[in-house]
């Protein structure tokens, strides 16, 4: 009774009004933008992604070179970060330089910073154009559009291949086609080789070889226009079709690990660095720590092409990093992330920490990498990616909910044999439309 | 001073038989009354503040359709009636009610089993080293015990292991990465967890039945099994009532070891309400749907729970 009362009262203090608020007049002009750093003290807050030592490492020698400008850095995985990064950007603590998950939500909510100020400001048009594209967005668009984000560098992903046991299955040097990849495959299976260690439980793993596949069977602008969700842009198309019964085949033959429905990204990373995988399709952020853990016995190729001599496409996206709209000092902010792209000693670090390409203006070096790494390996397949103009976004940041709510389960039934490959593309466009919806 | 209520005798000695209230009397009731409640009052707050307020915004947003963050569009019962014709979140609600039968009735049932073969070794040093073997499950962090059993289910540990140096390599397999398997193994992850619970509740139950009723029925030349049947049971009928309300809420409300040991995959195959309420609020921003699916499960949990209630307390239902 008494609770029932309670719970009444309660009620009608919360029912007056819908929750949530507009935030469409808290956004602040952004028409005057300082590029000067000045000397006054200045705390930066970061809200950066935990087991990514990047940004950590830019920081501390921003605020070396730079000794009014210190950070407070707060770390999370990343699905956290995406769970989290909505509330946190809209309460009154907000952080000045946030990872950014998905941003097209973030900048309908109003919680993101518009940086066409600065790009004017910084010149930040002497970068090649496709560096910045996938940060773009506009009206109801990816893209295209107002800029939102920076990379703290610019990944690639490709598959890196065990040296020792390339060597075993007779594999001299890095496919030239699909089908070439695929004789490797078979090769590996008879010779008693796991031919792929890929994950799949929690967030699906083999959606890397699926949109390495999908990549080549079909024009990659199909792709990047579902991706940055043009109207008209389906899922639903020959390509991926194509791409998701070469991973049922794939699975069927054995290709991929018996539990790849039971192993995580840690478990995959471990499972490949003891030698029991023949490939691993994995991003560039990975290079350093397995120059570490298997020195000398690692290669890199970008996935090859469905035809010989054909142009190379790639997943492949900025470490996007944003300034919250509600930040302290949206000045600074900018100014860090410009450092980061220009100053030497910041490139430097991208690269020997981050494992990517640093970006920025074409003009600029690009650091080396030791040789003989697999470090170099990948920073060089980025310099060729972005050469051959093919880099792609990932489907798996279509919308804020497709890779849990649909790719995860959907790609774990695949493999399992509990899905068509038909069944597939639909239930990824099917959700797909209902988010869009919304 | 006001007459005394029927037939009640007045004067001096009916005070001692009767009070009667005066004001002074019914000031001083109030008050302590008054003092009564100013103990209850922070706790109280709290409990308003904490559980009915959120209880109250979770009943409100079930009916809005919002992202967490902008501004919300009233559906009415629109996300009650998504929770009640799509067939994901069925199949989620199921999968919750399939997990009762791991949750709590095996745990209840093999801890009967285990408090009636242990009963009579609950005191000295080795009935507390049982006692703590016993309820080691319970004192490990969930999230702890689905990292473990992750580990010896996963292709190669110590349970496939076995399986291959028995000879049954052919049953071995991943057995949470597996369409027909995973909800299955998850279950024998939370009886194990909750065994431990029941037994100690059992025992102890046990313990404080009369021992005449037992010698009793053994000169009514009752076996083993009809001395548990007409005596053990009955009496714990109060312990058995608390364990199935624990273990129901646990396995209709379970979270960290289906997070930890499954993520709710293969699939759908074992995602359960309290982490579809999770990806729904947090991971897909639909706050509206998840507050409804949270609703659903409240009033789930209440249907089940109440009976069970009202049964162990002897009750008619």
């Amino acid at each position: 009774m008494l609770l029932a009362s309670l719970l009444a009262v309660g009620l009608t203090a919360t029912a007056c009004s819908a929750p949530g608020e507009d935030r469409s007049s808290t956004q602040k002009s952004d028409a005057a933008v300082k590029t000067e750093l000045g000397t006054d003290p200045i705390t930066l807050e970061m809200y950066a992604e935990t087991g990514f030592p990047l940004a950590k490492a830019l920081a501390d020698e921003f605020s070396k070179q730079h000794s009014n400008v210190k950070f407070n850095i707060r770390e999370d995985q990343f699905t956290v970060i995406v769970e989290n990064a909505p509330r946190v950007m809209a309460s009154d603590n907000s952080p000045d330089i946030i990872r950014l998950p998905t941003m097209a939500d973030l900048v309908k909510d109003d919680l993101l910073k518009n940086l066409d100020p600065y790009f004017t400001a910084y010149g930040w048009d002497k970068f090649p154009a496709s560096q910045l594209m996938q940060l773009r967005v506009g009206e109801n668009t990816r893209g295209s559009g107002s800029l939102y984000g920076m990379g703290l560098g610019y990944s690639v992903t490709g598959v890196f291949y065990n040296k020792k046991l390339a060597a075993q299955i007779g594999m001299t040097q890095p496919p030239a086609t699909v089908a070439e990849f695929e004789d490797l495959l078979a090769k590996a299976k008879t010779g008693g080789v796991q031919p792929i260690m890929q994950f799949n439980k929690n967030t699906a793993g083999i959606n890397f070889p699926h949109q390495a596949l999908q990549n080549q069977f079909g024009d990659p602008t199909q792709v990047a226009d579902w991706i940055f969700q043009k109207p008209g842009a389906t899922f639903d198309t020959p390509a991926a079709l194509k791409a998701t019964q070469t991973i049922q085949k794939w699975a069927q033959a054995g290709y991929f690990p018996k539990d790849a429905n039971a192993l995580d990204y840690a478990g995959m990373v471990g499972e490949f660095q003891k030698g029991n995988g023949l490939f691993m399709f994995n991003g560039d952020w990975e290079s350093a720590n397995l120059d570490k853990a298997m020195p000398g016995n690692v290669g890199f190729f970008l996935f090859p092409t469905e035809s010989p001599g054909g142009k190379h496409v790639a997943m492949s996206a900025p470490n996007t990093f944003g300034v919250s709209a509600k930040a302290k000092n949206p000045d600074a902010a900018a100014y860090f992330l410009n450092w980061v792209h220009t100053n030497a000693k910041a490139r430097e670090i991208s690269v020997t920490v981050g494992g990517s390409s640093p970006g920025g203006p074409s003009d600029l070096p690009v650091p080396s990498a030791a040789p003989n790494t697999v470090l170099a390996e990948t920073l060089k397949a980025s310099q060729q990616l972005g050469a051959e103009n093919g880099a792609v976004d990932f489907t798996a940041n279509a919308t804020g909910g497709i890779f849990a709510a649909a790719i995860t389960p959907e790609m774990q039934k695949l493999i399992a044999g509990q899905q068509t490959p038909e069944g597939y593309v639909k239930a990824v466009q099917a959700e797909y439309q209902k988010e869009l919806s919304r | 001073m006001t007459s005394a209520l029927g037939s009640a005798p007045t004067g001096r000695d009916s005070r001692r038989a009767r009070p009667i209230p005066t004001r002074a009397h019914r000031f001083r009731w109030a008050r302590a009354a008054g003092t009564g409640w100013l103990y209850v009052l922070p706790a109280l707050v709290m409990y308003a503040v904490f559980v009915l307020r959120p209880l109250a915004l979770t009943l409100q947003y079930s009916l809005y359709n919002w992202n967490g963050i902008g501004v919300a569009r009233w559906v009415g019962l629109e996300n009650y009636l998504t929770v009640f014709t799509d067939s994901d979140l069925l199949k989620i609600i199921g999968n919750a009610i399939v997990l009762i039968v791991f949750f709590s009735f095996i745990p209840v049932a093999l801890g009967l089993l285990v408090a009636s073969m242990v009963r009579r070794i609950t005191t000295g040093a080795f009935g507390t080293v049982v006692r703590t073997i016993l309820f080691l499950p319970q004192v490990i962090p969930l999230v702890a015990a689905g990292i473990a059993w992750s580990w010896l289910l996963s292709s190669n540990g110590l349970i496939n292991q076995v399986l291959r140096a028995l000879g049954l390599g052919v049953v071995a397999r991943a057995w949470l990465g597996d369409f027909d398997t995973a909800l299955p193994a998850v279950g024998v992850i939370g009886a194990w967890v909750l065994l431990g619970l029941c037994t100690i509740l059992l025992v102890t139950g046990m313990s404080k039945i009369d021992p005449a009723l037992y010698e009793a029925a053994r000169l009514d030349g009752a076996g083993p099994v009809r001395e548990f049947l007409a005596v053990t049971l009955p009496s714990l009928r109060q312990e058995i009532g608390v364990c199935l309300t624990v273990t129901i809420i646990a396995a209709l409300a379970s979270f960290d070891i289906v997070y930890i040991s499954t993520s709710g995959g293969p699939g759908l195959q074992t995602t359960v309400p309290g982490l579809e309420i999770y990806r729904l609020a947090f991971s897909q921003r639909q706050v509206g749907l998840a507050s409804a699916l949270a609703v659903v499960l409240m009033l789930l949990v209440l249907a089940c729970v109440l009976p069970i209630q009202r049964l162990s307390r002897g009750e008619k239902p």
